[in-house]
């Protein structure tokens, strides 16, 4: 089977925080305890909706060390593919569920002097994470949370409360914004900057540092996406010679775990790499979304990343 | 853009013959392949950012004024050691905001960390010359906590490497024979590819090891 390893476990605690943001607590089933992880690691969490599986990915909020529960908090997006809503909707707690095991695309540098890290809305959750393991080991830090008022914006007062040094938040209804360029300058040799947030907050904060000549290894971020919808196609998976339908709301992922062939993955949102693909023929064109290859494969056609990227065309053959 | 230790390979020297080129030529070398952990050493380009640090000895100053720009020198802190070369008058016409000319490594290095405890992000690390200056150099970059795949560096002069005795540890400088003597334990070591970044050294290894005083004929390292 392919992901990282799974975990039985039971909802123990559902807490909603405002209108959108819910946080979600589990327990391991067995009683044994959870799997260390580090800060900025996400758990794909198996959702048994009807006849169909849903695998979406969330940060870990938790304390890091603390091995008896993990939580996540989640946003309720309403015109998403309806992971979040599911997840809103139909968990309850006592409910058994499927965890995998933590993995981690954005993990802290720790070879950094010091830990910029730039949080937009529901980004704020690796952050909660990281800032536990380095509080632990008194690490050099600072946050700069924006969101969109403040009663969305989750965590905020637990955070100023508990680091009113460190912290920083910017509410956009109140025009507060954070001042890029100001914060960016003079920060001492070995600053790593990290961003989680929409992309288009991502692309500013990668353009910026890049213009004031900040090395692209000091600059880390994490974006998952959401497998968008489209129209469906249909691919023919050459190894286990079949040809599959790809539906309207279903990724190409999951069209192939629908059709019983067992593909890698691990992030199920373009970022890890992991279930990179050949491609063999293509009579049309690749819609690609994830931000694994580079700019020069996209344009080769000759790879693609099922969690995410679609097709429109004639023919598309994977070497599945 | 420069890899060391495994990164990505990048063309190495490339040798331009164009006129403004014809002093630089005699001091470019193109370094055979090898072994991945040997460094590749890149070309020096002027990259956006609010402070540039330079460092170059001998024949290094020449690729200082390869990308030199009013522009870039006005931000630029440039740290020479000649070693008897005599590019410290070309270097200082650029006029650099700070200029430094050091008798050795030995003595610039205090500069060189002084400069880097008081630099922000956004420095840009430019290094130019032997591989014993660039790797001690980089050694320095990378502890005051610049990545090293963002540090800049780029080969000229001496091919000459600085050596590490695996048995004793010492470091004997400027070795172009091979093998050599150890300059501290009188071993007689093999001078092997494989680089320590954080030594910013080769390793040496006794060559007679088995048979004391069976000692293959000396040559050029890159004969």
């Amino acid at each position: 089977m392919s992901g990282a390893t799974k975990i039985g476990v039971r909802v123990t605690e559902i807490v909603p925080l405002n209108n959108l943001v819910t946080r979600f607590k589990f327990e391991p089933l067995d009683g044994s305890l959870l799997p260390t992880f580090s800060g900025g690691a996400h758990t794909v969490v198996e959702m048994k909706d009807g006849d169909r599986t849903r695998l979406n990915p969330y940060s870990l909020m938790s304390d890091p060390s603390d091995r008896n529960a993990y939580t996540i908090s989640v946003r309720r997006d309403d015109e998403g593919r309806g992971g979040s809503l599911f997840l809103h909707k139909n968990v309850k707690v006592g409910d058994e569920m499927v965890l995998s095991n933590p993995v981690n695309l954005f993990s802290l540098d720790l070879r950094a002097k010091k830990h910029l890290m730039i949080a937009g809305g529901i980004g704020i959750t690796p952050f909660m994470a990281q800032i536990k393991q380095l509080d632990r080991n008194h690490g050099n830090w600072e946050l700069h949370y924006s969101a969109r008022s403040e009663d969305l914006a989750s965590y905020a007062r637990e955070l100023t409360s508990e680091h009113p040094n460190d912290v920083h938040v910017y509410y956009n209804d109140k025009d507060q914004s954070i001042d890029l360029e100001q914060l960016l300058d003079g920060q001492p040799l070995g600053t790593h900057i990290y961003i989680c947030g929409p992309r288009g907050m991502i692309d500013w904060v990668r353009g910026t540092a890049k213009e004031l000549g900040w090395p692209r290894e000091a600059v880390h971020f994490e974006e998952f996406l959401a497998p968008k919808p489209g129209k469906p196609f249909e691919v023919k998976l050459a190894v286990s010679n079949k040809v599959i339908e790809v539906g309207e709301h279903e990724s190409l992922l999951e069209a192939i775990e629908r059709a019983g062939v067992d593909a890698p993955y691990l992030c199920r949102g373009g970022a890890c790499g992991q279930c990179e693909t050949n491609v063999l023929e293509c009579d049309g064109e690749i819609v690609h979304r994830d931000h694994w290859l580079e700019p020069d494969e996209h344009a080769s056609n000759e790879k693609i990343m099922p969690c995410v990227s679609r097709f429109t065309g004639k023919t598309l053959v994977l070497d599945r | 853009m420069i890899a060391c230790g495994g990164g990505e390979a990048l063309p190495q020297v490339m040798i331009q013959a164009d006129k403004q080129e014809v002093l630089a030529y005699m001091s470019k070398f193109e370094f055979p392949p090898s072994i991945k952990s040997r460094p590749v050493w890149g070309r020096l380009e002027a990259r956006a950012g609010k402070h540039h640090l330079m460092i170059a000895d001998a024949e290094g100053a020449a690729a200082i004024l390869d990308i030199a720009a009013p522009e870039l020198m006005a931000k630029s802190h440039v740290i020479y050691i000649p070693n008897g070369a005599d590019f410290a008058d070309k270097l200082r016409d650029l006029k650099p905001a700070q200029f430094y000319e050091g008798p050795s490594y030995s003595a610039s290095v205090q500069r060189i960390r002084r400069v880097l405890q008081d630099a922000h992000m956004g420095l840009q690390v430019y290094l130019a010359g032997t591989e014993g200056l660039m790797g001690q150099a980089m050694q320095e970059a990378v502890s005051a906590g610049i990545p090293h795949t963002a540090i800049q560096t780029e080969h000229r002069g001496s091919t000459a490497r600085r050596m590490q005795c695996v048995h004793c540890k010492g470091i004997t400088e400027n070795v172009e024979v091979d093998p050599f003597v150890c300059s501290h334990c009188g071993l007689n070591l093999f001078v092997r590819d494989h680089y320590s970044r954080r030594l910013a050294a080769y390793q040496g290894v006794c060559v007679d090891a088995e048979d004391p005083g069976n000692v293959p004929a000396q040559k050029g390292i890159y004969e």
